[in-house]
């Protein structure tokens, strides 16, 4: 009996060093050698100071930016440290509530539009910080973010599709539009 | 459906099966009983412990050791949480979890729940999570398959006193299987994008971006159907699950390691069409609530629907229920996703499963309540589904009047007390652990759902811990010492008591002389077993949660259907 508390301990101890210190650094030494931007956050740099990651939605809600998912983080949307769904119900008001808002909120943006609000546009994402918005989402808001800008409509569609990327070889996941991306490249046509 | 979900789905699993066949074979390698004195580092590794490898086991000795150690890993863990504030690689300076909460999740992961009362990002640091969490996500995962390996053996051998060895299998299992398969999972998902670093976290301006040594704990916490993201929201997290490809990858090794053990048990018993069988009746089980799960969250959320939104799948959006999904995984990865990780007991998630629909939402839970046997744990789901096993070849052998036989051995009245306890114990702790939460005001405080859909949470968060999935309804507020303690109970129950009751199944077994089939053997690789097998798994799971069912998500889909 002794004997096996004693084998439990020492190849406790034995298998932490093993899969607690001697793996992870394994990893990270390969990871920062192989692949140093990705294990490091794919930081988007300007002047020298990370402003961003291009993985990590931000917060946008100026008529002259794409507007990204919903984001229930707290305390604010897009908030990196507290990651987190808005876990609403499908029968909850608030769920209902939430994305009636957001509808009237991009019609107060853009009063011409009578489309349909594609509906990963008033609905928030699983992290809640969600970089990407579908290829539906950004065609809704092209034509607002276009004479919010005083930019031709075909300007803003050509920067959207430099911004947007397929299904993974073709197949796994859903097609996107990164919206950090494609504000900044925005912001750089004005100038 | 869409055309590219069916895709995804028949792509996943035709590369599962792909990859399942070689898994197998490799793993009955890996735990071949020839090979127990090891090679030359085991041997050194065994003289460090003072383990002697050559010694069989009893079951009983099997069980007390897996039981030491698993205790012993509860202890570290409870320890290195409760100090972290004086430990170092603690960057942010998180100050120690409550001990209710500590103690709950030393048990989560000990049991290869992950159930997480915590979010990571704001609460473990750096080295609570490799040194603690992590190395309980291969120490859980190694005991479930070392558990397994025992019974198998006890079906396997004839005349025997033992069993094996815990310590020579639970060494094997992790740097044999789990370790390499680890790093380089942990490296692909770095290239899609997963952190590993030790930095603190950055200040971009806007916004703080969280850091650490994801990469290295995402990879076991899916190879070892674990569960526990790094961070709070899980693998819907971009640096926990950046990409569709890392995505695929991650479905992909829940089920590898699952998948590939109904193959080494085939290869271990003598006949590789009985490993087979078993996992043809999983995928039976599987493939249908898949695509279900698919097609409800495909199908959208009614609320929505007098809105100006527009739904409609399409080349320019996934549409359907998109609330707590990702756009990169859209409906079918995500559906997908949930299945998988609640058919195996993995439960990370990469959706917020409190937003699926009512349907959607039944599905992943009722996953759970089936008893973790579709697939399941590592280890964990196949000796559970080998206790239905030998329920089923006792309801068969009730039919014509013969003593049951399964593989060879004669399966009597204490073999079928332990498949009972095995089958059992999950539904019991359940439907008690659900009557309590909802009787005592500390439970329902916890929800954040009004109607039905409160009660799922209570339900699904129950079936959760008492199946050792690990995944939730997140809604639920189960960060109070009433939660922390009463899933903390179920956990340890359905994990230690029922891999015992099947270890002593396996002394049994062993010790019996082998009958040879005659022409009154149920024959247990055919599709007529396949079928029963399923049959038995399915209704059992109904006959004791449909009631349940009826009262979260059933009628919280006939409400929603009825516009209320």
């Amino acid at each position: 009996m002794s004997r096996l508390i004693r084998n439990a301990l020492v190849m406790l101890l034995l298998m932490t060093v093993i899969t607690g210190i001697a793996y992870p650094l394994v990893v990270t030494g390969l990871a920062q050698v192989l692949f140093p931007s990705q294990a490091d956050g794919s930081l988007i740099v300007k002047n020298g100071r990370p402003i961003g990651s291009a993985l990590i939605g931000q917060s946008f809600t100026s008529p002259k930016y794409f507007w990204g998912r919903l984001s229930a983080t707290a305390p604010a949307p897009y908030t990196a440290t507290a990651s987190s769904p808005s876990n609403l119900g499908p029968t909850n008001p608030a769920l209902a509530k939430a994305a009636s808002d957001r509808i009237a909120a991009l019609r107060a943006a853009d009063p011409g539009n009578t489309a349909q609000v594609p509906v990963d546009l008033v609905t928030a994402s699983g992290s809640g910080l969600d970089a990407e918005i579908s290829p539906a989402a950004a065609e809704y808001q092209a034509g607002r973010v276009a004479r919010a800008r005083g930019l031709p409509r075909d300007r803003v569609d050509e920067l959207i599709a430099g911004a947007t990327r397929g299904r993974q070889w073709g197949l796994f996941g859903e097609p996107g539009v990164n919206v950090l991306a494609l504000n900044m490249a925005l912001d750089s046509a004005v100038k | 459906m869409t055309a590219n979900a069916l895709m995804q789905v028949a792509v996943f699993l035709a590369v599962l099966l792909v990859l399942v066949a070689p898994m197998g074979r490799y793993m009955a390698f890996v735990f071949d009983d020839n090979r127990r004195g090891g090679n030359r580092f085991e041997r050194i590794f065994y003289g460090a412990c003072g383990i002697e490898p050559a010694e069989d086991m009893s079951w009983k000795r099997y069980a007390l050791a897996m039981l030491f150690f698993n205790m012993a890993g509860v202890l570290l863990l409870y320890a290195l949480q409760r100090l972290q504030g004086v430990l170092p690689l603690n960057p942010q300076h998180f100050v120690a979890p409550s001990a209710d909460l500590a103690m709950n999740t030393a048990v989560s992961f000990a049991t290869n729940t992950n159930w997480q009362a915590y979010a990571g990002e704001s609460t473990m640091s750096y080295l609570t999570q490799m040194l603690g969490l992590a190395v309980q996500n291969f120490m859980s995962a190694a005991t479930g398959i070392a558990v397994l390996v025992a019974v198998v053996r006890g079906f396997a051998r004839r005349g025997a006193s033992g069993i094996g060895n815990f310590w020579v299998d639970i060494t094997r299992c992790t740097l044999y299987v789990l370790l390499p398969l680890s790093l380089v999972m942990a490296l692909v998902l770095v290239s899609q994008g997963v952190v590993q670093n030790f930095h603190a976290y950055v200040d971009a301006g806007s916004q703080v971006l969280p850091m650490g040594p994801a990469a290295s704990q995402v990879a076991i916490k899916q190879l070892g159907t674990n569960g526990g993201g790094f961070f709070n929201a899980n693998s819907a997290h971009p640096f926990e699950n950046p990409t569709g490809l890392s995505n695929f990858i991650e479905m992909l090794v829940i089920f590898l390691i699952p998948g590939g053990l109904c193959l080494t048990f085939g290869r271990m018993v003598g006949d590789k069409r009985q490993g087979w069988a078993i996992l043809a009746t999983m995928l039976m089980i599987f493939i249908p609530l898949a695509v279900g799960l698919v097609a409800a969250e495909q199908a959208g959320n009614p609320a929505l629907h007098g809105l100006a939104v527009d739904g409609q799948a399409s080349a320019l959006q996934s549409g359907g229920n998109m609330e707590g999904k990702e756009t990169r995984f859209g409906i079918a990865a995500s559906g997908l996703f949930a299945a998988i990780t609640t058919a195996a007991s993995c439960g990370a998630v990469n959706a917020a499963h409190d937003s699926l629909t009512p349907l959607g939402g039944l599905i992943p839970m009722w996953l759970m309540q089936l008893g973790e046997v579709v697939f399941g744990g590592v280890g964990s789901g196949l000796y559970g589904m080998l206790a239905f096993a030998i329920v089923a070849v006792f309801i068969a052998g009730l039919m014509v009047g013969r003593t049951p036989e399964y593989l060879g051995k004669k399966i009597e009245a204490y073999e079928m007390k332990m498949a009972s306890l095995a089958v059992l114990v999950p539904c019991a702790l359940v439907t008690i652990g659900t009557a309590i939460a909802v009787l005592v005001p500390a439970g329902t405080a916890a929800v954040s759902n009004p109607g039905a859909h409160g009660f799922s949470e209570i339900l699904y968060a129950v079936s959760s811990a008492s199946n050792n999935n690990g995944s939730a309804f997140g809604g639920l507020s189960a960060t109070t010492p009433f939660w922390n303690i009463l899933l903390a109970v179920c956990m340890f129950l359905a994990r230690f008591p029922l891999a015992i009751a099947m270890l002593a199944m396996a002394g049994s077994l062993a010790a019996k002389r082998h009958v040879p089939p005659s022409a009154g053997t149920l024959r247990t690789h055919t599709p007529l077993f396949v079928v029963l097998l399923a049959c038995i798994v399915v209704v059992v799971g109904a006959l004791t949660f449909l009631p349940a069912l009826a009262l979260g998500p059933i009628a919280e889909h006939l409400q929603a259907a009825a516009g209320h």
